[in-house]
């Protein structure tokens, strides 16, 4: 119990006949970031708000910093802070004054780090909310959050609406906030995102959890992509584990299960490498596998 | 861990369940710290208008004494008006007050409540706001802290002005208890329906349609002339005003105060246990499934208007089929009464320049239906800048839509549904009437046109939203509803009042024949509809040449700013959250 700061087990949750959670797992221990990536619809939200307690579990288990979200949802939620995917805000009030608002609403808020957020997020805060973009107004909440005293930090999908530029500024921060040994659950479905601050990674699809692990982990299941500019054609298609072929004159591309590697590179070789690129797989890779039907389940052949 | 709390967490005070609601009462009164204050007075001043209307109608004790002799008799008024519990003025206010004094309190109420509960819950603020140390029975904590002092300051104002009246402090007590009473009755009551709908507009609509039943429930049980269904009026908060007896003949009956705050106490404990059980955004009438794909009938901007335009528009037609029924069936009896008050039967005739007494309160029925209509025709075209606000407008001029054909289906379902308003009050009213005394045939058409004849003035009221929503959009929508109190109160008081004709020609309900009963000529109509038609276009033109969602001049100077940017929170907010 202790190391973690979030644990999730067979959490099921269903609005009428539409199955939303089915069976869900997830574990996050304290101060690491970990990403929650799914597509639309997949039951990140849901996840989130039961976690806050805004939403009953309907079966399965699930702790919070060791206790029940439902039951004790006040308490916990002194120690978290969230962001939620599209921000509301009150139209007449101005975003300086509901950053000290939700801070209030949180017990604290770090003065001196609200001012530097405010600077490096370059939000006026003078402004009222109906004139924010909507960028603007999920910068009102982030910097709610990150100002916040908080152990642990609920982000759902918090970059949908900021620029690159201010992309950066937030994995910084975020960057930071591990630093400070505070917990982040991070849900997207950007695996840049992912990619450049998770520890671990938590993929659900249709409400289950299809995998876990750190993101060298779940490397170890997948495809490399290779692609070969050669002297000869090669022939590669009666090679088991070799997938999505594509062959334009002497130009190879294709995905190789690690176990068949050698083999591929033995052929590539034997027709005479000018160039030879190896890429572990992109997040997306990995992504597209899960979420196409069509596809073989990881480890396959 | 950030240690600043164990893991049993320091116990907030007395309930995890209500931990913030001081922090997001002090929200509401920063969002509503205007208006309510506006809204309480504005109520009080109708009082004070009411008040003084009795005066001149009834000035003396034997004008109120004939008037009370022959409305006890009379099922289809004891329906429209209630009893009436003795001869004073104090009583003949108490009648007429206890109906609209509780209809503003409860009005105010369910806006408070619903606006801050279910409201906020569908804009998605309570996500946010839930997320923080703020227990699941706060938000409406908060709104129910607001809306109960709401109520007791409208409550003191009331006592205030009747003492100013100088009535009887008892009855004066009894009625400003009693309404306040059935405005916390209707704070529980919008409680309870903030938890059963999803969408803060349901959530209204819920609360004010027990605010229907309970008006029938008391008219039924009032207009019965034995004692088998006047129970009924014991189960209706509005019935608990009236018998509360305020300045009644037999005194008051002051334990009857009591029913509101126990049906208030049980309502909100309901609300709580469901509040507590329930899902964030969840209701209990869950949404049903719609259709897959559009049907042939949304297709386009101004089958577009009508879909979204027609919930409300069906409420309406329902409420002036009943409403104008029952009018109509009054008739009858109406005339007898009025014919017998010299002073009303004046009033009357002024108010109608009719011959006979049936036709002016017919002709005045008829003029009630063309003010609802344009109340109803201003929310339509104000619809616009609703959707202009909350981002609905965008994706439909975005698409192959020109701004004026997008405002043009807006002000058609204006126009058009205040036409099927008014043709739908003509034929209830002369089936009302025409069924008693077996005229049905020449009493409807009669009376739907006598309606009809009603509609250029309405088309000039939303002209005049038209305009202001292309010239002032920023102040459409608080100008446009002053334009229609304003019209309304010139028809109102005017004739009594005998206001001078400069004042009473600014309302175009003057100019437009006054039917039943009278001669028609086509010229008003014509101009009315040839302004209507011109204000129209102007606020069309502006509407091409101004940026959309326009929020207004930003320095409108120091004072004028905020005010400015509250009135636009009340009147625009963002689309389904008012």
């Amino acid at each position: 119990m202790g190391n973690e700061a979030l644990r999730a087990a067979g959490l099921t949750k269903r609005y009428g006949r539409v199955v939303a959670l089915d069976g869900l797992d997830l574990e996050v221990g304290t101060g690491e970031v970990h990403a929650f990536l799914g597509p639309n619809g997949a039951g990140k939200t849901t996840t989130i708000r039961i976690l806050l307690g805004l939403l009953r579990k309907d079966g399965g288990e699930v702790s919070l910093l060791g206790r029940d979200p439902w039951r004790d949802a006040v308490g916990l939620h002194r120690r978290l802070a969230y962001v939620p995917g599209d921000v509301t805000l009150w139209p007449a009030l101005t975003g300086g004054e509901i950053i000290d608002l939700l801070g209030d609403l949180r017990g604290g808020l770090d003065q001196a780090r609200r001012r530097e957020l405010t600077e490096r997020f370059s939000l006026d805060p003078t402004r009222k909310a109906r004139a924010y973009s909507r960028g603007n107004r999920q910068k009102v909440a982030l910097i709610a959050a990150l100002a916040s005293r908080a152990e642990l930090l609920l982000l759902d999908e918090p970059t949908a609406g900021l620029d690159p530029l201010m992309e950066a500024v937030f994995r910084d921060c975020v960057a930071a906030q591990r630093r400070e040994g505070r917990t982040v659950l991070l849900s997207s479905h950007l695996l840049a995102e992912a990619e450049a601050l998770a520890d671990r990674v938590t993929i659900i699809r249709a409400g289950q959890t299809v995998e876990t692990g750190t993101l060298a982990a779940l490397r170890h299941l997948t495809r490399i992509s290779v692609e070969a500019e050669l002297a000869r054609p090669a022939v590669l298609d009666d090679l088991p584990g070799v997938h999505e072929l594509s062959v334009t004159g002497t130009t190879v591309r294709c995905q190789v299960d690690r176990a068949a590697l050698d083999e591929v590179t033995g052929r590539l070789h034997q027709a005479g490498i000018r160039a030879l690129t190896c890429r572990p797989p992109a997040l997306e890779e990995l992504f597209l596998r899960y979420y196409t039907p069509e596809r073989s389940a990881p480890g396959g052949g | 861990m950030s240690g600043r709390t164990g893991p049993a967490g320091p116990a907030s005070p007395p309930s995890p369940r209500f931990a913030g609601t001081g922090r997001l009462t002090r929200l509401i009164l920063r969002r509503d710290g205007l208006l309510l204050p506006v809204c309480v007075s504005g109520i009080a001043a109708l009082l004070a208008i009411t008040a003084r209307d009795l005066k001149v109608l009834y000035p003396t004790a034997a004008s109120r004494q004939s008037v009370a002799a022959r409305a006890g008799g009379n099922p289809a008024l004891r329906f429209l008006l209630g009893r009436l519990n003795g001869t004073t003025v104090g009583a003949f206010l108490a009648a007429r007050w206890a109906v609209w004094g509780s209809a503003f309190a409860v009005l105010l109420t369910v806006f408070i409540v619903i606006r801050h509960t279910r409201g906020d819950e569908e804009a998605g603020r309570l996500e946010l706001v839930g997320s923080a140390v703020v227990g699941r029975q706060a938000p409406l904590t908060a709104a129910l802290l607001t809306a109960g002092p709401v109520n007791l300051a409208l409550a003191l104002l009331t006592f205030g002005w009747l003492a100013v009246l100088r009535l009887p402090a008892a009855g004066s007590a009894a009625l400003a208890l009693s309404i306040a009473g059935c405005g916390l009755a209707f704070a529980g009551v919008a409680a309870v329906t903030a938890q059963l709908a999803t969408t803060a507009r349901g959530a209204r609509g819920l609360a004010l349609g027990a605010l229907g039943a309970a008006f029938v429930l008391r008219a039924v049980g009032d207009a019965g002339s034995t004692a088998n269904l006047s129970w009924l009026t014991w189960v209706s908060p509005l019935g608990w005003v009236e018998s509360a007896r305020a300045f009644g003949a037999a005194g008051e009956r002051w334990w009857v105060l009591l029913l509101p705050l126990a049906a208030s106490a049980a309502l909100v404990a309901a609300a709580f246990a469901l509040a507590a059980r329930r899902d964030l955004g969840a209701g209990l009438l869950a949404d049903r499934p719609g259709r897959p794909d559009a049907s042939g009938l949304l297709r386009g901007p101004f089958s577009l208007a009508w879909r979204v335009q027609r919930l409300m528009l069906a409420a309406w037609l329902a409420a002036f089929g009943f409403g104008f029924a029952a009018c109509g069936a009054g008739a009858r009896g109406a005339g007898s009464i009025l014919g017998g008050n010299a002073v009303l039967r004046r009033y009357l005739l002024r108010a109608g320049y009719q011959a006979t007494v049936i036709n002016a309160y017919l002709s005045a029925l008829m003029l009630l239906a063309g003010l609802a209509a344009a109340v109803f025709a201003t929310a339509a075209v104000l619809r616009l800048r609703a959707e202009e606000t909350g981002g609905l407008a965008e994706p439909v001029l975005a698409a192959a839509t020109g701004r004026i054909r997008w405002a043009l289906s807006h002000i058609s379902v204006a126009v058009g549904g205040a036409a099927l308003l008014l043709a739908g009050a003509g034929l209830a009213a002369g089936l009302g009437y025409g069924l008693l005394t077996g005229q049905v045939g020449t009493q409807v058409p009669d009376l739907v046109g006598a309606a009809l004849a009603r509609l250029p003035a309405v088309a000039v009221l939303a002209a005049v939203a038209v305009l202001l929503f292309g010239l002032l959009p920023w102040a459409s929508a608080a100008l446009a509803w002053t334009a229609v109190a304003l019209v309304g109160v010139i028809a109102v008081f005017g004739p009594p009042l005998q206001w001078p004709a400069w004042l009473m020609d600014i309302s175009p309900f003057t100019h437009v024949p006054r039917l039943p009963g009278a001669a028609v000529t086509a010229g008003p109509l014509l101009w009315l509809g040839g302004i209507a038609l011109a204000a129209g276009a102007a606020g069309l033109i502006g509407l091409r040449r101004r940026d959309l969602g326009d929020l207004g001049p930003a320095g409108l100077g120091g004072l004028g700013g905020p005010v400015r940017d509250r009135l636009a929170d009340h009147f625009f907010p963002p689309a389904e959250t008012l």
